[in-house]
């Protein structure tokens, strides 16, 4: 069994799809959603993560590439701009899970571990210097 | 403390060290570096050898700003009120000279009528942009005279159509500074970030053991004309910071255990680096101006060099409650902490976990340190001696609120 974090992008013209429930039923996937924004008539776009067995999650990869999903390249519907961070270091009390964190005391300079990122949006908030952003 | 008047006596002088550097043969290191140097080689031997400790900051620096010189339109203006990208500059000064503030909101922002503001744009933002390079918007109005006829202009520039664009920073490199946290029930923003209620997390802002003026804590270096690194232009120290304050509560090494002395900064925005100078969005509070600084520290004797060797364990600041005491003036502080407690994760306050955010890049501090001790190995950059001494002994006023009678 294997775990993916995606990023969905659905154009308009796939709005009427009903993607989740083919992943569900179709490829026996276990979906945990982070966070969505679908509304009628517009874009969509989702972040979730798919538990499952590789074979199916690769077929469900390609059905959705099939679909016209767009599969964001990252992964992530969460962005931080290396060139805009400061390593400042406001974020850290702020991100729940630590994705956002220090590695060398020495340095103090700020990684982020994108597989702990939970997208809750906590660093776009509170970075003042824009360099936390989210694609949607 | 005595009121010093006179500089310290020297074993080094400013002379000579500038000759070392001239010569390339200056032996410099980082404030970080210094302290287990001076550990391993032993202080009178160290600073026999040792001729300039570079010291260093980034963070946010509200009092700051830019004097701007457009040239003159053809017909004139004497520009009566004038805005850049939107952001009012001060134009109560001679026709095409004005004044850009760090913390100006953008024309139109809401600010907090939908508390929290976001504060996107401002001030901050435009003297970033134009060390950046970008091309701006000029918008000025006048009311019209014989010799400025012109009453209104509307144009676009980059920093290289200007005059003259000289950064005058009437209060930078806090000497330390408080330590933020929300003892109420309800969340907070400040000028230090989110804070949220029941004092679940702390925000300081300071570059501890790197920083300036915590490792010249008597300003026996640092003073009035003294060259600094600003954002990657060669400036210098023209006056006290506005709040300038020695007068107060400081630890055995005589470092200040809360804000303590300031510095009045200019330099030529044209020489800057971009990256050292960024705009600062502060939900709920405002917009302001992170800045680069590093200032090199002499080593004139060992009574100075000692004083660069102290440590983020050795520095306190005062945790003070942002919610009430802060905003009401009261003097009343939860505890004192050093910057060693508070570059852990979380720190224990009154038997609770409190997570700890920063607003000061010690990172980026470093680079600056670094960049500042190969620019004086390379011969680059000259210490200047000071022409006058910052005070020692000076207190700070309130404003009172009274009547007229």
């Amino acid at each position: 069994m294997a775990t993916k974090k995606i990023c969905l992008f659905l154009p308009k013209s796939e709005m009427e799809k009903p993607v989740i429930y083919h992943l569900v039923k179709d490829y026996d996937l276990v979906i945990n959603i982070f966070r969505a924004k679908i509304t009628a008539e517009e874009e969509g776009y989702l972040v979730i993560d798919v538990n499952g067995t590789e074979e199916n999650i690769e077929k469900a990869m390609e059905y959705m590439r099939d679909s016209n999903v767009i599969l964001n390249e990252t992964n992530r519907g969460l962005q931080r701009d290396p060139d805009k961070c400061v390593h400042c270091g406001n974020c850290l009390s702020h991100c729940p899970t630590k994705a956002l964190h220090i590695e060398d005391q020495r340095t103090r300079k700020i990684e982020f571990k994108e597989d702990l990122c939970i997208e809750c949006l906590a660093c776009v908030r509170n970075c003042p210097f824009g360099a936390c952003y989210s694609i949607f | 403390m005595k009121n010093h008047t006179v500089f310290p006596h020297s074993m080094k002088t400013y002379e000579e060290i500038n000759k070392k550097i001239e010569a390339r043969k200056a032996v410099v290191l980082t404030a970080d570096e210094i302290i287990d140097y001076v550990e391993k080689k032993g202080l009178d031997a160290a600073a026999k050898e040792v001729d300039v400790v570079t010291t260093a900051t980034f963070g946010p620096m509200c009092s700051s700003g830019c004097f701007i010189n457009f040239g003159h339109s053809k017909p004139k203006i004497r520009m009566s009120e004038a805005w850049i990208e939107d952001v009012l500059v001060y134009t109560g000064i001679a026709a095409v000279d004005a004044y850009l503030g760090a913390t100006q909101l953008r024309h139109n922002d809401p600010a907090n009528m939908y508390y929290p503001g976001d504060f996107t744009y401002g001030g901050g933002h435009v003297i970033e942009e134009l060390v950046a390079g970008k091309k701006l918007q000029l918008f000025a109005l006048s009311y019209g005279t014989d010799e400025y006829p012109l009453r209104e202009l509307r144009t676009y520039f980059t920093i290289n159509d200007l005059n003259q664009v000289i950064m005058v920073n009437p209060r930078n490199c806090y000497q330390n500074y408080n330590v933020a946290i929300n003892c109420s029930e309800r969340p907070i923003y400040t000028y230090l970030g989110y804070l949220k209620p029941g004092m679940k997390n702390l925000t300081y802002c300071s570059a501890g053991q790197l920083s300036p003026l915590l490792n010249d804590p008597f300003y026996e270096t640092i003073g009035i004309g003294t060259k600094v690194w600003l954002a990657g232009a060669q400036g210098h120290v023209y006056g006290e910071g506005t709040q300038h304050c020695p007068n107060v509560e400081r630890g055995e090494n005589g470092v200040p255990m809360e804000g303590g002395g300031t510095l009045a900064l200019t330099a030529n925005m044209k020489e800057m680096i971009p990256g050292y100078v960024r705009g600062v969005s502060l939900k709920g509070y405002g917009i302001s101006l992170a800045l680069g600084i590093g200032i090199p520290i002499p080593v004139l004797n060992p009574d100075i060099l000692k004083r660069t060797t102290v440590w983020d364990r050795d520095i306190y600041a005062p945790v003070i409650d942002y919610s009430l005491d802060y905003p009401q003036r009261n003097s009343h502080i939860v505890c004192r902490m050093s910057y060693e407690e508070l570059k852990k994760n979380e720190v224990i306050i009154n038997n609770k976990v409190v997570e700890v955010s920063s607003l000061s890049s010690y990172s980026k501090a470093l680079e600056i340190a670094e960049i500042v001790k190969d620019d004086i190995k390379k011969g680059d950059f000259l210490l200047s001696k000071p022409i006058k001494r910052l005070p020692v002994e000076q207190g700070i006023n309130s404003l009172v609120v009274r009547k007229k009678n």
